[in-house]
């Protein structure tokens, strides 16, 4: 049997759930297709989240790509079909990408080894001057910052995943909420073990009465929780944490079932803190969202 | 004796030569292992250099393995693994917010030295011991009764907070008396520090 999953016209972090409630009740050997014919916009989160739902099935499953040329063009520049096409049977016409994106810091990227991770801030250093201090007005301190932040999630796929992911990063004008203000995003996905087994896997993990995806993201993020003994451990959580609340942020981590955010002081984001019960999905996948400044 | 670290010569001449960034724990573990390496070569009582002058990034992964895990092997006080005193020099901005939080988390301290030459402590020391080692460095060279007729404390104090000082690796404990890491590399090294 084989099951059509729609993929939404406009394809971020809260759109993607759509996505999940059609797979989630699926066995994982079910075939299925990825029908993207009618989308029109995917953020770095869509993208990522794309090629970790094809990892995460037994059954390689069928993509149909974008139909309108402009948006297939994007996600070509984007490198997406570059992966995509090791974890998909691609059907459809795949436009190429010609122009260079200059909205693109980071594209579509392999993260697997810790060379992986050398790469991508090797990489974003060149690119991310311009676009954090010219396009979004932010202080020339936050560069160094900002790559920290993209290391130390892009590590936790090296460390905890078990297994590869994606990492992509993009500034665009986030119109939903901030009313036009530009945004850049930093979205890492990837179908590993997850917080909560990462977790369950130290030596000295006890069970608690509750233990949930929640429980597990809460105890990771908010105090720091590691599954190892190494007291040294879980500060790059803790340093991303600051580096978003300091720039007026957001951090959300969608791990299993549950999805925890550390929101902004400022108005432009209404998100819950912790939501329960999703549609399961393994591994993890985050993203920052670190708003332009305005006078 | 003085010894110089390059903490990018040590990232290219254990992970890759062609990186900048100290970024990830197995490339700070790397790291720290050759930096132990030269250690090793250099005696069982040395000042050391940690020159950050050269590097890029540093995530808190790396600092945690470069930093605090190479302190803690030479602060431990009931078997540290030799009397090695060290001196950061060339942590910038870009540094500094990482090394301040594995400090933080390990309840570290450390002396950096600035392009100018003036030291200071980083990390987590308390009021008593930060205004002694101040003393000491202001003095090149101090006793427990300079200390002691300085800030009002009692001989028995001041000893047990330079005793601390010196276990903590931030003093040189000299024969007459202690010296602040960093004032020693002014000039040239006390007498009584040699490999």
């Amino acid at each position: 049997m084989t099951t059509v999953i729609n993929v939404p016209h406009s394809l971020e972090d809260k759109s993607f759930e759509q996505v999940l409630e059609q797979v989630a009740p699926l066995p994982v050997d079910e075939k299925i297709i990825v029908d993207a014919r009618h989308s029109r916009w995917a953020s770095p989160y869509g993208l990522t989240a794309l090629l970790a739902l094809a990892q995460s099935r037994a059954e390689r499953p069928i993509l149909y790509v974008p139909e309108a040329e402009n948006v297939s063009s994007y996600w070509s520049r984007m490198d997406f079909f570059k992966h995509a096409a090791e974890l998909y049977e691609i059907q459809g016409r795949v436009k190429s990408a010609k122009a260079v994106e200059t909205s693109v810091l980071l594209e579509v990227t392999s993260i697997s080894k810790s060379d992986d991770v050398h790469d991508v801030v090797d990489k974003i250093q060149q690119r991310a001057q311009d676009a954090l201090v010219k396009n979004l007005n932010l202080d020339a301190k936050i560069t160094m910052r900002f790559t920290m932040a993209l290391s130390e999630v892009c590590q936790n796929i090296v460390e905890h995943a078990g297994r590869g992911g994606w990492v992509a990063v993009q500034t665009y004008t986030w119109r939903v909420r901030l009313g036009g203000r530009r945004v850049v995003v930093i979205a890492v996905a990837d179908p590993g073990i997850g917080f909560r087994q990462s977790l369950e896997s130290a030596p000295a993990f006890q069970r608690k009465d509750r233990w949930d995806d929640g429980q597990a993201l809460e105890e990771t993020v908010m105090r720091g929780a590691s599954r190892f003994r190494d007291p040294g451990r879980g500060q790059g959580l803790a340093g991303v944490r600051r580096f978003v609340g300091n720039w007026d942020g957001k951090l959300s981590i969608r791990s299993g079932t549950a999805r925890i955010a550390v929101l902004p002081k400022g108005d432009w984001d209404e998100d819950e803190p912790l939501l329960e019960n999703l549609p399961f999905f393994p591994g993890a996948q985050v993203q920052i969202t670190i708003p332009e400044r305005v006078a | 004796m003085i010894n110089h670290i390059d903490v990018s010569s040590m990232l290219r001449k254990s992970v890759c030569e062609l990186y900048s960034n100290l970024v990830t724990r197995p490339t700070g573990a790397a790291v720290r292992s050759e930096i132990e390496q030269e250690l090793d070569r250099i005696g069982e009582r040395a000042l050391t250099v940690i020159d950050f002058s050269h590097v890029g990034l540093l995530d808190f992964s790396c600092a945690d393995e470069i930093v605090a895990k190479l302190l803690l092997q030479y602060i431990s006080t009931d078997a540290p693994r030799r009397e090695v005193y060290f001196l950061f020099r060339g942590i910038s901005e870009a540094h500094v917010e990482a090394i301040e939080a594995v400090l933080e988390r390990h309840k570290l301290a450390l002396v950096t030295q600035h392009a100018d030459g003036e030291t200071r402590l980083l990390g987590i020391i308390g009021l008593e011991e930060r205004r002694a080692w101040e003393i000491i460095s202001q003095l090149g060279v101090g006793a427990v009764a300079d200390v002691a007729e300085r800030t009002g404390l009692s001989r028995d104090d001041t000893e047990r907070t330079l005793d601390t000082l010196w276990r903590r690796r931030l003093l040189i404990r000299a024969d007459d008396g202690y010296v602040a890491v960093g004032s020693a590399t002014i000039g040239s090294a006390p007498p009584s520090l040699e490999a």
